[in-house]
């Protein structure tokens, strides 16, 4: 791209510099000055129809709408003068007319866009003496609660259904006083970014259905932090009250979710209220009974001295924060045991080299690829926010999209759909493709690898000639590693990375020992998607939920979910992020590494820990990969596989975006929204 | 938008014909092909009764490749698509300030006394529809009344009441002015037209 002049521009006086293509209200806000506004958004396309951001320009008879007049150089822009008062006194004004006077039955009151800047820029009074208009409310799924009388026409959720989400069900119809925003024939919104059309609208007409009438934003703690819900590591904010999580809202990151986060992310919350193990249990008698965490403990230390190496297992569930996986590494260390699973599905990856399983190109580099082919993978349902930065990239860049998986899914992008026969890559590779074209054409082409691919029996394979093709195509160069693994879990990467070097125990292993019987203990550290039968051993459950694991267990060990817990997760990018502890965990639980620490204490085994500071600090210097690089890794993977890459067919798994964790297994609302969806 | 007004069962897509189609889109760029919506929009409204339902909205949002959405915000926009059932003939009465000087209200009056219709209603025996628009552009030969596509000028009460009992019989109709004006040539008071100075 050229580099783009600077131009200059006077603002109240100030004179600044900003960079060519800026829009007034961005030079406004660059020189400090604030510009009320409502339909303008930095996400969304130029509306320019509220008209909230007038400003005075020297020379313009009128004043100018900020938000869509382009900056040029010696504008002299006056954001206070008594004209631009007068403009936005008349703009507040005319939104009041048919605005209802409703705060104190509002959810939005006290967040609410309009209720502030009719605080500081409105007149204080009205002239009107009509009747206001009334508008019947929509149906938008059970998500959204409309009460669209209080809409004032930003098209702000319009305009991020059609650009960002990619759902064109949402528009204005009729004309004048009679413009209603509606769905298509009032159908819920089908996307999995539906609720980010409430942080969008700025006042109360677009409300959170679950969280209606729950609580006023005063009341609430705010807890920053990281979501679980996939492996992309959304940014959060927990808004919790009297120990109680009532909603999550997103946080600006730009390297990762920018302002959206799923609806899972934010609504599968009320799932953690439910079917909790709140106190440790032990099965006598077929039955699980109550117990305390010394009776628990000690039931396990019963059977210590049955336990050897050949016969006892761990599996690290899809959830779990780097510092729990720690602290269950040194406790099998220290047992000298070393079968630990990962993850809990038949995922073949090669783990030689860190790049080998990592979004090597980061999220970022979606802004940069130029284009990009996808291997067995539906990040709509698998990380609906990439999804969403790949459709940015279709929309602003006229990205290309090539796929090759089980069907053509719909991605809500356009896509070439090369079947579902990974064959083609050896042609691709041997440029007797066209798509070897569009990568010889690509300066920085990218590569995301699904979960189809790594379920597949020559995944290896597949992730071999996928880097051929990007080391003959220019995939590997200084800041460019075009080789993405898409992981689907918040726990994959941190697992891998911190057991890799410690056990290379995997899923076909575990099987071939199941089949054999030769597995008498198991572990499951948060583990309930599991496909593997082990109703003959003695199963140990550790976690929040009383979810598939709990069923099966013969001691539980309550643990605390997400908000519950500090504790630090590696998103697929290799990025390791904090999350806060909003809330405590119910009764008894307790978090998850000190349930760890305490058992081995009473396993006369001591884990060389008694404070999580003292924990990270051994396992960050045991493990120089913890660590982020912002930059990108140019070292290509290395994959080692013995086979040759043959013909193989991508298969297709059926999944519920909606429902793939314990948490919102639980979740009504996210039951109510795979009906809706499905 | 109610959901029952315009969910038609089994509905049947009206006759459109492709050679008419392709010379509307044919004058659009290819890459362009949602600007042909107004004038698709048109031709299937006089296709199928003069209004659209909504499979028809969904069939021209079909061959524009566009959002059924965003065809139907065009359809619900503009005044002249009909989303509800209209009469065989559809009566767009100007109710701008130049006829309604000239006596829209009194014709407003004579279609009520005649069909018993008010406003957006239809009569019984889905013949006739009244709309009242706003100006037509045809105030000097003010009041207007345009019956489907044709403008019926120069009105009065009484004038009306025939023009609509024709209707009803069956009878033919001349569109224009009522009072025999070619255009909009002067007449004097008892309506004769060439009056010379």
């Amino acid at each position: 791209m050229d580099e783009l002049r600077n131009i200059n521009i006077t603002i109240d006086g100030i004179e600044i510099s900003v960079p060519q293509g800026s829009t007034v209200l961005q030079a406004c806000e660059a020189a400090g000055a604030e510009i009320p506004r409502f339909c303008y958004h930095e996400k969304l396309s130029v509306a320019g129809n509220c008209r909230m951001c007038l400003v005075e320009m020297e020379r313009s008879p009128k004043p100018i709408a900020s938000c869509a007049m382009p900056a040029s150089d010696g504008m002299i822009i006056k954001t206070s003068s008594e004209m631009v008062e007068k403009a936005r006194k008349g703009v507040m004004e005319f939104l009041l007319i048919n605005h209802p006077l409703d705060c104190p039955i509002c959810d939005q009151g006290g967040e609410c866009d309009l209720q502030d800047q009719a605080l500081y820029f409105g007149k204080g009074e009205t002239r009107f003496e009509n009747s206001k208009r009334a508008v019947s409310d929509k149906n938008m799924g059970p998500l959204i609660k409309t009460t669209m009388t209080r809409c004032i026409h930003c098209t702000r959720c319009v305009r991020f259904a059609n650009e960002v989400a990619g759902v064109e069900d949402l528009g204005a119809t009729g004309r004048g006083e009679n413009v209603e925003i509606s769905t298509y024939l009032e159908k819920a919104v089908t996307s999995e970014l539906s609720g980010n059309l409430v942080d969008l609208c700025p006042v109360g007409a677009l409300t959170s259905k679950p969280y209606q009438f729950v609580a006023r934003p005063w009341e609430l703690t705010k807890t920053e932090s990281v979501d679980v819900m996939d492996a992309i590591g959304s940014n959060i904010r927990i808004d919790s009250r009297d120990g109680k999580v009532l909603r999550i809202l997103p946080k600006n990151n730009e390297s990762i979710n920018e302002e959206w986060i799923s609806d899972k992310s934010r609504y599968a919350i009320d799932g953690l209220s439910k079917q909790r193990l709140d106190t440790p249990f032990v099965k006598i008698n077929n039955k699980l009974q109550r117990v305390s965490w010394d009776e628990a403990f000690e039931v396990i230390n019963s059977k210590i001295s049955k336990i050897s190496n050949e016969n006892c297992v761990g599996v690290v569930g899809n959830q779990v924060e780097n510092e729990a996986i720690f602290a269950f590494r040194e406790l099998f260390k220290k047992l000298n045991l070393n079968k630990i699973l990962p993850f809990q599905k038949k995922l073949t990856f090669s783990k030689e080299n860190r790049s080998n399983y990592l979004f090597n190109s980061k999220i970022e580099g979606l802004d940069k690829c130029d284009y990009l082919l996808l291997i067995g993978a539906n990040p709509r349902v698998d990380s609906a926010i990439l999804n969403a930065r790949i459709r940015k990239n279709y929309i602003h860049r006229d990205l290309k999209i090539s796929s090759i998986s089980s069907q053509k899914f719909d991605l809500k992008f356009n896509h070439e759909y090369l079947g579902s026969d990974v064959k083609i890559l050896t042609s691709i590779l041997e440029k007797k493709h066209e798509i070897s074209n569009d990568f010889e054409k690509a300066n920085f082409p990218m590569i995301i690898i699904g979960d189809e691919v790594l379920q597949n029996d020559s995944s290896l394979d597949i992730q071999k000639v996928s880097t051929s093709i990007l080391k003959k195509f220019g995939g590997f160069k200084k800041n460019w590693n075009g080789f993405n693994i898409l992981h689907n879990y918040a726990s994959t990467v941190g697992a891998i990375d911190i057991l890799s070097e410690y056990s290379d125990y995997n899923h076909s292993a575990f099987k071939n020992d199941i089949n054999k019987n030769l597995i008498k203990f198991v572990y499951l550290l948060n583990a309930d998607d599991f496909d593997f039968d082990i109703s003959n051993c003695f199963v140990i459950y550790q976690g929040h939920h009383g979810d598939k694991g709990a069923q099966l267990a013969d001691v539980i060990l309550p643990g605390a979910a997400y908000t519950e817990k500090e504790g630090s997760y590696t998103n697929l990018e290799g990025r390791v992020q904090y999350s806060q502890r909003a809330t405590f965990p119910p009764g008894d639980a307790k978090e998850d590494w000190t349930i760890l620490r305490a058992l081995s204490e009473k396993l006369g085994k001591k884990l060389d820990f008694d404070n999580l500071l003292q924990l990270r600090e051994i396992m960050f210097s045991s493990k120089t990969m913890l660590k982020f690089d912002e930059n990108i890794y140019s070292s290509e993977p290395k994959i080692i596989t013995k086979s040759d890459f043959k013909s193989s067919k991508l298969n297709y798994e059926n999944k519920n975006f909606f429902m793939t964790c314990p948490i919102s297994r639980c979740s009504s609302t996210m039951a109510e929204c795979s009906q809706v969806n499905g | 938008m109610k959901k029952e007004q315009l969910k038609a069962e089994n509905y049947k897509l009206c006759n459109i014909d492709q050679v008419k189609v392709d010379e509307i889109l044919d004058k659009y760029p290819t890459t362009r092909k949602a600007s042909a919506v107004i004038p698709l929009l048109h031709y299937v409204q006089k296709k199928s009764n003069g209004w659209l339902p909504v499979p028809e909205i969904e069939r021209v949002a079909e061959i524009l490749d566009m959002p059924y959405m965003k065809v139907y915000e065009v359809a619900s926009f503009y005044t002249m698509f009909n989303l509800k059932p209209v009469g065989k003939k559809l009566l767009q009465l100007c109710h701008t300030t130049p006829c309604w000087l000239r006596g829209s209200d009194q014709i407003e009056k004579s279609i009520y006394d005649t069909l018993k219709i008010k406003d957006g209603e239809t009569t019984p025996d889905d013949m006739f529809t009244l709309m009242k628009v706003e100006c037509l552009g045809a105030c000097v030969n003010a009041p207007i009344l345009q019956i489907n596509d044709d403008y019926y000028e120069d009105l009065d009460y009484k004038s009306t009441k025939e023009l609509l009992n024709k209707i009803k019989t069956k009878k033919n109709i001349k569109p224009g002015s009522v009072i025999g004006r070619k255009s909009s040539e002067p007449y004097d008071k008892n309506g004769n037209v060439n009056v010379t100075k």
